[in-house]
């Protein structure tokens, strides 16, 4: 333990968030500094250890920095959040300060925010069924807790409304009805959204006036600090892991928007000169790091789900970012241009949206009988009628036989039926109903994958 | 090689810098490329990747946050390894060969720098000689039994870096990994367990053809494109096509004694449902999979580093137990993940030559040893191209590399069409060394039955659009018959249900019944429409639905309920044959015309 705090006043140079300093000695990979100038003090990290030059990333920028009159404190210890009780309620800036300056006070631990890789053997995979109320979601595409979760949609498609809604009304599945406790606690995260964005998020989360005490909201707005933008989610995370591990709630962490935290990765791997076409090399690890705080751990109650919406640039689903977040999220819903434009909501593409645990929580015992035989018959049908959809402009009406007219109408009356329920919630037994409205359309020798039974008291009503 | 040998003077250094996961060392010491290194009073694991003026560059396996400039760097004088021996089976280890399953920590998150042993070094296990004292013995040579699990016999080999000799003492008992179990007159002791470098592939005799095959239990995969014992397997699929699914349905149905499970880079979870799964899934033979199974956990949040290792780990855990004369089959989910892994700038050899030499430790051997044994490592490697896009190099080198590709394909993904392997990119070329091998199961008329799913398949290719798009020209009614029948061989036998327990693993004879009927009932609509059917009538006749039923039937029923079927289907169509004898003036069904 130092009983001193060490101040280097030799900066060598300064690059973009990046500041260059000699004679360091014994710097820490990771560590902390704080960095002193007559007009304040700011806040970095070390990026490079070595006993000659390190590298600091400083969270506030570096306008108006120079390489005299500052002096850079080390830490000698990693960033760290305050965790407990009094964080409840509270909006917070992206590093976790109460916005409206007040001092929290009674923090039970100070946790660092870069927590370690959870031991695989120690989760226990999501299997319990959410219920959010959407269609699409719950018949199609169940989530389950614990998941995490991104919703992908291109610029001025309603990623948000629909993140909030989930947010809001999503409950654990539970055919009794019966689940205690099942709301979720909340946890915040804005990532350089703009301020008009994180205000419509406020509001849709506040109950009337207040602010929920069931939730913690951290807000980095496109304004704020770029290099601060790497450490929202982390304490965001932190936060979250806290109040699902050591106080037993199912937490939701809903994240916003992972697009702009990868331009603020891309920004400060450029400044570095880290190798990268556009993103730098090591995004997929650092995604990982984001996405993978994320489950359940056997034999504790508690459980963090995230919910992240990934802005696709130019709806281009091969998009690097989109493109990892597919590969690393345990599910992604896709928005869907064309359903938008029809004023569907929400605009859910079915078939490319994909929910990985959903195998392992649904069917007899979780939620129905015959889920995945109706979910599969469905995407089935969704796929055929879609094929027809796009053949439809370079061909004869005529030329498509009856069945496959009547395809062309179940895609109709799929959107419209199914998909568009607008704001109302829908339990998994209405949706289900309105699976088979949709589906009455089609002749049964189409209805194959159903079990003959089923289908055959379903469609006789 | 022998290990140790290094003064001990030279074995420090200090560190220089630090920047993720690249640890620079300078000091008063000799490092040897890939030598296994101890950084910082944690003792995080790392490997000396490059030796210049004095310094040496490690990488490190474990996350360096919080590594100081100055702090101890002890080198260890040895290649990263492993400790071999029973215990393996039912563990899941971390990249670097951590067991997972201790206690210890917070009980949730990895802990850093605490180094162990892979095996249980506790624990006793009854050891039962083969030889005796004044016994010749040498490398690859059984020395005695363990019994790992509940039934494995794991066979205590004469590890493959030890000179030979004569038995001076060998004893039953029980022993712990770190015990004797033999020793030869000049004083060698043979413990239970021995340590191997990752890096170097275990010796072998001789390499075998490559002629039996590894039944999958997939139909798509038996039938199309056969997977040979000892071959080289590449999955490849964007994200969201099920390369995670169907390799679990693979090392859940196929018949290998050991399954090494390599998760690298990808999720958590992935591994959690695996664990899961294994634990509460028997195999054909009733015992628990995870009894014969190991599992590598390098998760996407873990160090990339790492992931090197932790498939390189893999590979010796399988060439360990194929040594034992297993059939031993490696899946690992993704190479994408390591071949691109970041944090090795300037280090990284080139992605062909890795590969290469990661493929080639697969292959069917027989072993050391006075008594040879034959065994074999089979490697299904999962590649996950960015953006779905097959031309990326990783994918082009793992299909030159492979002898089986298969390509998986997002529209039938995205339709729910499982397993969503496309027919026309995948390929293997281990066909014509099985065929012996696989009509001795499937019978004689396998190959012609192949050869008809595949006709049926091209013509397919030939017909789809046309109907549309073709100059005026309507399909004829056989052409509409066999694009209607190619969707029906689709979703009755190239698609399976991973959650119906019968359809989710066939057996080869059974996927040839099943091939039979379709077949048949292909051959009776054909003789049908020469009788003077017509298109319509004959789908009315909605066959889809009895087909899955029949296909869900258990291994018993099938055939009698398939051919009562059949006969009953022949018996609608002769019916409908008669009526249009009787009205043949008719012109073509008025359901055409709407």
């Amino acid at each position: 333990m130092r009983l001193f705090r060490e101040g280097i006043r030799a900066v060598k140079g300064i690059s973009g968030p990046l500041l260059f300093l000699e004679n360091v000695r014994e710097a820490g990979w990771g560590e902390l500094v704080s960095i002193e100038t007559d007009s304040g003090s700011r806040m970095g990290q070390i990026l490079r250890a070595r006993d000659d030059i390190c590298v600091v990333q400083v969270f506030d920028g570096t306008m108006g920095l120079g390489t005299e009159n500052t002096t850079v404190w080390l830490e000698r210890d990693v960033m760290r959040v305050g965790v407990g009780d009094c964080l409840r309620g509270q909006i917070l800036s992206g590093r976790g300060r109460p916005l409206d300056g007040a001092n929290l006070s009674g923090f039970e631990a100070h946790l660092p925010i870069g927590g370690p890789p959870i031991n695989p053997a120690r989760r226990a995979s999501p299997g319990v069924a959410l219920e959010t109320g959407i269609s699409s979601l719950d018949l199609m595409n169940t989530l389950a807790r614990g998941q995490n979760l991104s919703i992908v949609a291109g610029p001025g498609l309603p990623a948000a409304d629909l993140a909030i809604r989930i947010a809001r009304q999503t409950t654990v599945f539970d055919r009794a009805g019966a689940v205690e406790d099942s709301e979720f606690f909340l946890v915040f995260a804005a990532m350089g959204i703009t301020n008009r964005e994180a205000n419509s998020f406020m509001d849709a989360f506040r109950d009337g006036d207040d602010i929920p005490a069931n939730g913690v909201f951290l807000l980095n707005t496109a304004g704020d600090p770029v290099a601060e933008r790497l450490l929202t989610p982390r304490i965001a995370l932190t936060i979250a892991e806290y109040f699902a591990f050591a106080k037993g709630y199912d937490v939701l962490v809903v994240m916003t928007d992972m697009l702009h935290y990868c331009e603020a990765l891309r920004e400060i791997g450029a400044a570095w000169g880290v190798p990268g076409r556009g993103y730098p090399d090591g995004m997929y690890s650092d995604l990982a790091e984001i996405y993978e705080r994320a489950g359940c751990i056997a034999g504790r109650r508690g459980s963090v789900t995230q919910l992240s919406i990934v802005g696709m640039p130019n709806d281009d689903m091969t998009h690097p970012v989109v493109d990892l977040s597919g590969y690393l999220t345990e599910g992604r819903i896709v928005l869907d241009r064309r359903l938008h434009e029809k004023g569907i909501f929400p605009p859910v593409d079915v078939l490319s949206s994909l929910s990985r645990p959903m195998n392992g929580c649904i069917g007899r015992g979780r939620t129905f009988d015959s889920h995945g035989a109706l979910a599969d018959q469905l995407c089935a049908a969704c796929a055929k009628a879609g094929d027809l959809r796009r053949l439809r402009p370079a061909v004869d009406d005529d030329r498509l036989n009856d069945v496959e007219k009547r395809y062309l109408l179940f895609g109709e009356r799929f959107e419209k039926i199914f998909l568009d329920q607008k704001e109302k919630r829908r339990t998994l037994a209405e949706s289900e109903n309105a699976a088979w409205e949709a589906l009455s359309v089609l002749p049964a020798s189409e209805l194959y994958r159903l079990p003959r039974a089923l289908r055959e008291r379903r469609l006789k009503g | 090689m022998t290990n140790g040998t290094r003064d001990r003077d030279l074995s420090g250094g200090r560190i220089k810098g630090v920047s993720g996961l690249i640890v620079t060392a300078e000091g008063n010491f000799s490092a040897r490329m890939f030598e296994a290194v101890r950084l910082g009073p944690l003792g995080l694991a790392g490997e000396v990747v490059r030796i210049r003026d004095g310094e040496a560059d490690i990488r490190a396996c474990e996350d360096t946050t919080g590594l100081r400039v100055g702090e101890d760097v002890l080198f260890t004088g040895e290649l990263l390894g492993v400790d071999l021996g029973p215990g393996l089976l039912g563990g899941i280890l971390d990249g670097t060969g951590r067991p997972l399953r201790r206690p210890g920590g917070d009980g949730i998150h990895m802990e850093r720098g605490r180094g162990a042993s892979a095996l249980p070094e506790d624990r006793t296990w009854r050891f039962v000689p083969s030889v005796g004292d004044g016994d010749a013995v040498g490398p690859g040579d059984v020395l005695g039994t363990v019994v790992e699990g509940s039934r494995f016999p794991h066979l205590v080999l004469f590890p493959p870096n030890l000179a030979g000799g004569k038995v001076e003492w060998i004893a039953p008992g029980d022993r712990t990994v770190r015990e004797c179990v033999c020793r030869l007159e000049g004083g060698t002791e043979v413990a239970l367990s021995h340590r191997r470098e990752l890096r170097v592939p275990r010796p072998f005799g001789v390499r075998l053809p490559l002629n039996r095959p590894l039944l999958t239990g997939q139909r798509v995969l038996d039938t199309l494109f056969p997977l040979a014992l000892g071959g080289v397997a590449a999955l490849v699929g964007g994200c969201g096509t099920g390369k995670t699914l169907m390799q679990r349905s693979l090392a859940r149905c196929c018949g290998a004694d050991v399954l090494v499970w390599i998760g690298c880079g990808e999720r958590g979870n992935e591994i959690t449902e695996i664990l899961e799964e294994f634990s509460t899934l028997t195999d054909p033979r009733g015992i628990p999979l995870m009894e014969r199974a190991v599992l590598i956990a390098n998760t996407s949040d873990m160090p990339a580093a790492a992931r090197e290792t932790g498939i390189c780990l893999g590979m010796t855990v399988a060439e360990y137990y194929r040594d034992m004369g297993y059939d031993v089959v490696v899946t690992i989910d993704s190479v994408s993940r390591w071949t691109e892994a970041p944090g090795e700038e300037g280090f990284s050899v080139s992605l062909d030559s890795r590969l290469s030499r990661w493929c080639e430790r697969a292959g069917c051997v027989e072993t050391l040893g006075q008594l040879p044994r034959r065994g074999s490592v089979t490697l299904i490697n999962a590649v996950s191209p960015a953006g779905g896009d097959f031309s990326e190099p990783a994918t082009q080198t793992a299909r030159r590399l492979s002898g089986a590709f298969w390509g998986l394909d997002g529209d039938l993904a995205r339709a729910r069409h499982f397993p969503a392997v496309n027919c026309g990119i995948s390929c293997s070329l281990y066909e014509s060394a099985l065929s012996d091998a696989l009509i001795a199961d499937a019978g004689e008329a396998w190959p012609e039955l192949t050869e008809y799913l595949r006709s049926a398949l091209s013509r397919e290719r030939e017909l789809s659009g046309r109907g549309y798009f073709a100059g005026g020209g309507e399909l004829s009614g056989e052409d509409k018959w066999a694009l209607y029948h190619v969707e029906t061989l689709r979703v009755v036998y190239l698609r399976q249900d991973i959650r119906n327990a019968e359809d989710a693993r066939t057996p080869l004879r059974r996927s040839a019944a099943l091939l039979q009927l379709l077949r048949a009932l292909d051959e009776r609509v054909k003789k049908a429409m020469e009788n003077g059917l017509c298109y319509d009538e004959i789908v009315a006749v909605s066959v889809r639905e009895d087909l899955m039923g029949l296909r869900d039937l258990s291994e018993k029923n099938f055939p009698g309920e398939a051919e009562g079927w059949l006969s009953s289907f022949s018996a609608r169509l002769s019916a409908l044959e008669e009526n249009a004898k009787a009205g043949s003036s008719e012109p073509e069904s008025p359901m055409a015309a709407r």
